[in-house]
């Protein structure tokens, strides 16, 4: 009886904890990574180590582990509160924890051993993929199983895009992991040729639109407005912008495959879904910054809401430069290039982390009891640092990516390649320094936390928070 | 269009972009009416955990210009190009007609220049400053990737500086080594020759080149390579260009000349897979280079070898 009067916060607690743990890991193997580009050698003459093999484990686990994590964590902890009761199926809810961090600790293992399906964020193999379903559904079943028994009339708009990334998400995995096994680590996709190839990036680029851009609103959607004290700017701009999102998202994926063998038609669609995309994605931004109309004074202080406001900043940037770089012209100049790797950063690092780490900030002390973290200071300066950090990474991305751009199609008077390819990776040698230099330091600002964290949470016990008897009016 | 069986595929993606694109207007322009006199703006009245609550500011107005934009922007694209699986568009865009056009208004001017080395001998080109330039920047391009930067080769991949060619240094016979490739095998002779005999065999060919081997071993090595070997590399290691097989009385070695290396390449041969480690073939090039590229670097390449201290490529 007394445990149904608190909020499950013992599985946010966890996921909480997991997500700072799996940040550290994942990106300390992207500065690994990134350092390999500059010496080779830190491969160490192992295929374990080589870049082909690490490149994946560093998306992987910054994209499933680090903000999978932190998508468990704040989805669940939003929805309990706005929701005002206890989350659906406490027994499951623990299975998504352990079933996760077990689908997490097998691609560790299985990527560097060479297990992949070259599918680029789903190189899982089927096992895994199978077990990846379980959780998922699972999730699915304490999430709207909560919604379902809400005490609160309306459903909260940050869990609309909680729940729109997990059913797509759900969508994406099964569709594109569809696949013949042949033996326990190797497996067949389902889609022959180009067919296939348009499968996976219509599941890659959803990824990015449903896993990492619908589900962080939904994380903006709470902590924002929570963390300013201020009610949202818009709820019509949210209706608006949410279902265009779900609109047209969907279709933006052939953009990836530009000029290749995909069908003209399929192209197109892509460049323009792309393009339509940059109005709905804005709508997120402007409802998020707007929400600290007449309270900008707040972000002096406080760090945590300069996380969070920075985040939006960046994301704007990124779903700016998303639909640039779809449009055919652009996209001849910038596609396979530097240029990318910048543009997913600034959405990875600027949008996708810093919110992360500015609602896990918020999270952590309410976790174990308290209201603050040890200490603001080093929030502050974990801030800083990783400000820093990301502009300096995409910076050096840009001009690499648009220099390489020209360097591959500059021609000589007699029609010959003005530049051969190694020339260009030469050139880029001192920019992926600067890179080095900009992703070390974001790995440092996780250290930081990861410091003042434990400073926070040592010696305190695990804080489960009352649920409110009373309904708000409404 | 040919991408689906039938034209119900085309159809409902027509059916399903265009209604999500309109959906979107309709969507906007359904949010954008402001009910409400100007001036103070109130929440919903709805209220989530203690203090969540919504402004209902109306959508901002350049917000809302620039999403229309976009949208009368992708409809008017999907007009003029193929968006669709059954309408190929007004301008009748393809990717492959802008291929076509640009290969050749680049024909058109470069191709002239071409032709007049076309009509030149190897030797005549190889003489020509501006064609040995342009032959450097088809090699770094296209060739370094295996002969490396300075073309000095590497293990499995011949030195081109040399006077050694394994099908022979001729202007022609070099062109024709890049046209239609090259893929001489050396069969794999470990089941055939056993242990003992392919240790004996190397004996004897160290012996030939004049290094370290051990007499005895050779002497009974020799007669082995009288009956397998021979046929290929002559009866006193010459080798035979017609064959590609290389000669074994001189230093050059192209998978290493230890007694390991040569071990290795008596038992599991050389050049049968080019997608198997140590085993590698030159392919044909007609089709990847215009009959002008592949002139130009074969005189190059024999340019080279006529002058191994100059004109030698820059190492990367």
């Amino acid at each position: 009886m007394k445990a149904a009067a608190t909020f499950n916060y013992r599985v946010v607690r966890q996921f909480t904890i997991m997500t700072i743990v799996w940040g550290i890991v994942g990106m300390g193997v992207g500065v690994l990574i990134a350092a390999q580009l500059l010496w080779p050698e830190l491969n160490f003459d192992t295929p374990w180590f080589s870049y082909g093999r690490l490149r994946p484990l560093h998306t992987n686990a910054v994209i499933f582990a680090f903000g999978g994590s932190a998508l468990f964590a704040t989805s669940y902890y939003c929805v309990q509160r706005t929701c005002q009761v206890r989350l659906f199926a406490d027994r499951l809810a623990a299975f998504t924890f352990w079933g996760w961090q077990l689908v997490i600790v097998l691609a560790a293992v299985t990527l560097p051993m060479g297990y992949t399906t070259g599918k680029e964020y789903a190189e899982l193999e089927w096992p895994i993929d199978i077990l990846i379903t379980l959780v998922w559904v699972a999730y699915a079943v304490v999430f709207f199983g909560t919604i379902a028994k809400r005490k609160t009339p309306h459903i909260y708009v940050a869990n609309w895009f909680f729940g729109g990334f997990i059913l797509a998400v759900a969508l994406l995995h099964i569709v594109n992991s569809c696949e013949i096994p042949v033996e326990l680590f190797k497996s067949y996709s389902c889609y022959p040729g180009v067919q296939d190839a348009m499968v996976q990036w219509w599941y890659g680029h959803n990824a990015v639109g449903f896993f990492l851009t619908a589900g962080f609103l939904g994380m903006m959607y709470y902590f924002v407005p929570k963390q300013a004290g201020r009610p949202v700017y818009s709820y019509r701009l949210s209706v608006v912008h949410f279902w265009a999102l779900i609109f047209t998202y969907m279709w933006a994926g052939p953009h990836h495959l530009h000029y290749t063998a995909l069908p003209d038609w399929t192209q197109s669609l892509g460049m323009v879904f792309s393009l339509i995309l940059l109005a709905p994605s804005w709508g997120g931004m402007i409802n998020g910054v707007m929400t600290l109309s007449g309270a900008w004074e707040k972000l002096r202080d406080d760090p945590i809401l300069k996380f969070l406001i920075t985040s939006l900043s960046f994301y704007g940037m990124s779903t700016f430069e998303g639909p640039m770089m779809a449009i055919k012209t652009v996209n001849a100049l910038s596609h396979y290039t530097d240029w990318t790797v910048g543009h997913v950063h600034s959405g990875a690092l600027g949008w996708v982390a810093m919110i992360s780490i500015g609602s896990m900030y918020y999270l952590v002390p309410r976790m174990f009891g308290k209201t603050e973290m040890y200490s603001t200071g080093l929030i502050n300066l974990h801030f800083w640092v990783a400000t820093i950090g990301v502009v300096l990474y995409i910076a050096a991305m840009w001009i690499a990516g648009v220099m390489q751009g020209l360097m591959w199609r500059a021609l000589n008077e007699d029609g010959t390649l003005t530049y051969t390819f190694v020339e260009s990776v030469k050139a880029t040698y001192p920019f992926y320094a600067i890179r080095l230099t900009g992703g070390a330091m974001f790995f440092c600002g996780m250290l930081i936390m990861a410091y003042n964290t434990i400073k926070t949470v040592a010696g305190q016990r695990a804080y489960d928070a009352p649920i409110p008897t009373a309904v708000a009016a409404h | 269009m040919s991408d689906f069986v039938s034209s119900f595929w085309g159809l409902a993606i027509l059916v399903v972009s265009v209604v999500s694109v309109i959906a979107c207007a309709v969507l906007l322009k359904s949010q954008s009416v402001v009910r409400k006199a100007e001036g103070l703006v109130e929440t919903t009245g709805h209220l989530w955990d203690e203090d969540l609550s919504e402004y209902n500011n109306p959508l901002p107005r350049w917000w809302a210009s620039m999403f229309y934009i976009t949208i009368v922007f992708g409809l008017a694209y999907l007009v003029l190009y193929p968006g669709t699986g059954l309408f190929g568009g007004v301008f009748g865009w393809t990717q492959t007609g802008e291929y076509e056009r640009e290969r050749a208004a680049a024909e058109a001017v470069y191709g002239p220049l071409y032709d007049r080395y076309l009509k030149q001998d190897l030797p005549t080109v190889a003489a020509d400053a501006q064609a040995r330039g342009m032959g450097l920047r088809i090699f770094l391009n296209n060739c370094a990737q295996c002969h490396g930067s300075d073309a000095g080769g590497a293990k499995g991949f011949p030195n081109l500086r040399d006077a050694d060619w394994l099908y022979g240094g001729e202007p022609e016979q070099i062109k024709t080594s890049i046209t239609d490739g090259r893929d001489g095998v050396m069969p794999p002779l470990g089941p055939a020759l056993g242990e003992e005999g392919v240790k004996n065999v190397v004996q004897f060919v160290r012996s030939l080149s004049g290094q370290k081997h051990d007499a005895k071993a050779a002497a009974a090595g020799k007669e082995i390579f009288a009956t397998f070997c021979a046929a290929c590399h002559g009866p006193d290691g010459a080798g035979m260009q017609a064959l590609g097989a290389p000669k074994l009385t001189d230093q050059i070695w192209l998978f290493g000349g230890s007694e390991q290396a040569i071990a290795e390449t008596i038992m599991k041969g050389r050049g049968g897979n080019a997608l198997v480690p140590g085993q590698t073939r030159m392919p044909a090039h007609k089709g990847l280079l215009s009959e002008g590229k592949i002139h130009l670097v074969a005189a190059y390449v024999w340019g080279l070898s006529q002058d191994p201290t100059g004109g030698v490529p820059k190492a990367q």
